[in-house]
Order: C-alpha cells, then structure tokens, then sequence
C-alpha cells in the first residue's frame, strides 16, 4: 500500500469514528452530572461491608471476578515477556563493567531507597483505608529496588535480586488470590465472595477478603513489574549476541 | 464554573503531551513526551477527584513505561550499531 | 466546557491512531498504542465524575456528607493502567524480537521482507 493510500484509508477511517463518537457522545451525561446510580450503589455496598476506600472494594470485593481476570492478564503478560526476552543459543553474558557513580547521587539514591520501600508497602498495606492499594503499591516497591542499579551499579541490583524467587512470588501472588477466592466456598458463599468478618469500620483489619486480595496483588504486581524490568535489562545490558561478542574483542 | 477551570487547563496540557507523544518521531525523545504524558494525566485524575488513579498512573506512566521504552532503544540500537560496523569491515 | 474532557479523548484516540498508521519505527508505535489507552482512562473519568463531588474514600469523611464521584470508573481505569503497562512491556519484547530477526524496526522494510 503506497503512503497516499494509506493516508486516505487513515483519514476515512478516523472521520467514521470521530461521527460515530459525537454521535454516542450526545446520548452521554453531561460532564459532572449528578446522576450515578451504580457509584451510590457501590459506596453503599462498601461501606455496609466497613471498608473506607470504596475503589478497594469495587476491585476486591465488588468486582473481584473482574480483578482475577486482569490478574491473569497481568500474569500471562509477565510470562510472555519472559519467553520472548530468554538468553538464546546464539547469546551470550557480557559482565557488566563496575560504574563509577558521583557520590551525590549514591548518597541520595541509597538515601531514597529505604524510604521508597516503605513508602510502597505503606501504600500497599492501607489499601482498604486511603487511596493506593496492591496495584499501585507494587508498583512503587518494584521500581524502589531499581535505586540499587542508580546508586551502586548493575551487579549490586543483581545480587538483591535472586530472580528466581520473584518469579515464583509472581506465580505464588496469583495462585494465593484464587485460594482466598476458593476459601469461601466452604463456609458456603460463592467463589470470591466476602466470607470474613467485617472487622471496625477504618481499621487496618476492616474489609474481610479485601486486605488479603490486596495483599496477593500486591505481591503479584510487585514481583512481576521486578521481573518485567529485569528481562529488559538482562537484555540492555548484559546479553549480547556471539557477532556482537566478537565485535566487542577485537 | 471557575471551580472547573483547572479541569479544563489539566485536559488542555493531557491533549498537548498527547500530541507531543505522537509527533515526536524519536522514540527516545518520545519516551519523555510520554513521561511528560503521565504527569499530565496523573494531575488531571487528582483534579477529577481520583487519587487512586493518580497514583497509579504516576507511577507507571512517568517512570515504568518510559523506563522499559528507553530500555528497548537501546537494545535495538546496539544491535543495529554493531551490524553497520560489521558491514564496514 | 461539558464537551471537553470528551472531545480532548476522543483527539487522544485519534492522534493515537494517526501516530500507529504513520510510524516508521515500532517501538514509537508502541508509544503512540499508549496514547490511545490513555484516551479511554480520560473518557472514563470523565463519565464518573460529578460536580463538587469529592474522592470516594472514607476514612476521613462521614459517609453521607458529602457527595462523591464515581468510584466503580475508577476501579476500572486504575486496574487498566497497571495491566497497560505489562501489555506494553509484552510489545516491546515482541519488538526487540523483531529485531533480532529482521534487523530492522521499521514496519515498511518489514511488509517489503514478507512480500
């Protein structure tokens, strides 16, 4: 298809949609309505079962099925990711050269990473109460760890990072959110369903299932994004092709 | 009404980073467009009443994407650098 | 001003297709695909959100006192953006892949190499 070509099947195209989504657009609520029947549903639900962040129990107790869904999708991107990046036959591991690192910024970055972990764990930990969760926690621990590659270099990441025990805490995260979800079925409620005591409303404890499930994503989430990255860099830094190898020598 | 400018200032810098993001045809100076991206939209969300969201999107979308974009860039680069030297030889 | 968050996602979207059937290089496809799912969180938020509304978290507010936006939207939105990103760290595995096969991440040389 030559660029003239496609750039008038581009243009037709994008028109179509663009009428289509004004015309879907003026059946839409007006921005900022005060019309929304499923949120004070949602809220109501979750503050009868006494958890504070109402998003928390749409994603963990509400709609937990839905939550399991994304897991798997978050899963299989992760192992996906791990098939594609793997060292091949053709491959090879340079050793990454010790780098200097101005002492500004080691001192800030070692600094900063004690504080970013705790920062992520709060994060995940307080799901159910204030905003976060074990979405957005996990991901803050992961990249939290990435400071030792700023601060030190490659192979002082490398040694915190036995990458084989972030791979099976990946898997564990996922299989521990369907035993939890697999737990209710004996004390006869659905699968997922919220079977746990409710505990005081805005406590760490308040929620049932919710702090559990968040917990499992949590770690499911952190140990998959510190997977994620370290293919990536395995494959920036370190792996190498025999050619490019060769290249390197001479 | 006044209460919803910073909305419409918020979506006004989304759209701009938005099209900064595409526009920039160097996927290195596209992966700080898109980090810019990120910021953007991590403060339109907090605007919209959704720290949840924000925090979400500011930690993936100013530093995890961008990271592994760069990441990729230089893999790809690398490999192409060695292959044109060995070309020359 | 009602129009705007709409129109302002409806233009991501857009701009983000314009971008993936332009590019000359994969990986800025790939960004140009995370300007289009950023599109749909803007248009979600957007639906949920209600005016002088507050954030619908508890813990520091009685329930009932104030009125909150929609929070299921923001459950939706915040679990997309986490799972956006390993679906992009997938493509961009996909693409180094590509490389290092057909030397090349422009998708123009790669249609030529096929055909």
């Amino acid at each position: 298809m030559t660029m003239r070509l496609r750039m008038w099947v581009l243009a037709l195209g994008g028109l179509g949609v663009a009428v289509l989504y004004v015309l879907a657009c003026l059946d839409l609520p007006s921005f900022g309505g005060h019309r929304h029947p499923y949120g004070d549903r949602a809220v109501r639900a979750a503050l009868a079962r006494h958890t504070a962040n109402t998003i928390s129990s749409v994603n963990f107790d509400q709609r937990a099925l839905d939550t399991l869904g994304e897991e798997s999708i978050l899963f299989g991107s992760v192992l996906g990711t791990v098939v594609l990046l793997r060292q091949t036959r053709d491959e090879d591991r340079q050793q990454p050269e010790p780098a200097r690192v101005a002492p500004s910024v080691r001192r800030y970055a070692l600094f900063a990473l004690p504080v970013t972990l705790l920062i992520g764990l709060y994060i995940v930990a307080h799901g159910q109460l204030s905003p976060g969760g074990g979405f957005q926690g996990g991901v803050v621990v992961a990249t939290s760890l990435h400071l030792l590659y700023i601060a030190v270099d490659y192979r002082a990441l490398e040694r915190i990072r036995p990458l084989g025990l972030y791979e099976v805490a990946d898997a564990a995260g996922e299989a521990a959110y369907v035993l939890v979800g697999a737990a209710a079925l004996p004390a006869g409620w659905a699968f997922l369903g919220n079977f746990l005591p409710y505990g005081t409303f805005n406590t760490l404890a308040s929620g049932g299932t919710v702090p559990l499930l968040n917990a499992a994503i949590g770690v499911e989430v952190a140990a998959g994004v510190v997977v994620l990255l370290a293919r990536f860099l395995d494959q920036a830094v370190e792996i190498v092709s025999t050619d490019e190898e060769a290249e390197g020598r001479a | 009404m006044t209460g919803e400018l910073p909305v419409l200032l918020g979506l006004l810098l989304v759209a701009a980073a938005g099209t900064g993001a595409v526009l920039v045809r160097d996927p290195v100076r596209q992966s700080f467009v898109l980090s810019l991206l990120g910021l953007s939209l991590a403060a339109l969300f907090l605007l919209l009443q959704a720290p949840d969201v924000a925090l979400s999107q500011l930690a993936v979308g100013s530093a995890l994407t961008p990271l592994m974009v760069l990441l990729s860039v230089r893999k790809v680069r690398r490999k192409a650098r060695s292959e044109r030297r060995e070309e020359r030889e | 001003m009602s129009a705007a968050p709409y129109v302002v996602a409806g233009w991501l979207f857009l701009m983000g297709c314009y971008g993936l059937a332009t590019s000359r290089n994969l990986i800025h496809a790939v960004g140009c695909l995370a300007v289009c799912q950023s599109s749909t969180y803007v248009l979600l938020l957007a639906v949920g959100y209600r005016s002088g509304g507050t954030a619908p978290v508890f813990s520091d507010i009685a329930p009932g006192s104030r009125p909150v936006v929609d929070p299921i939207v923001q459950a939706l939105t915040l679990t997309d953006i986490v799972i956006g990103a390993t679906v992009t760290a997938l493509l961009l595995s996909l693409v180094i892949q590509v490389a290092k096969r057909h030397r090349t991440v422009d998708p123009d040389e790669l249609s030529e190499l096929r055909g």
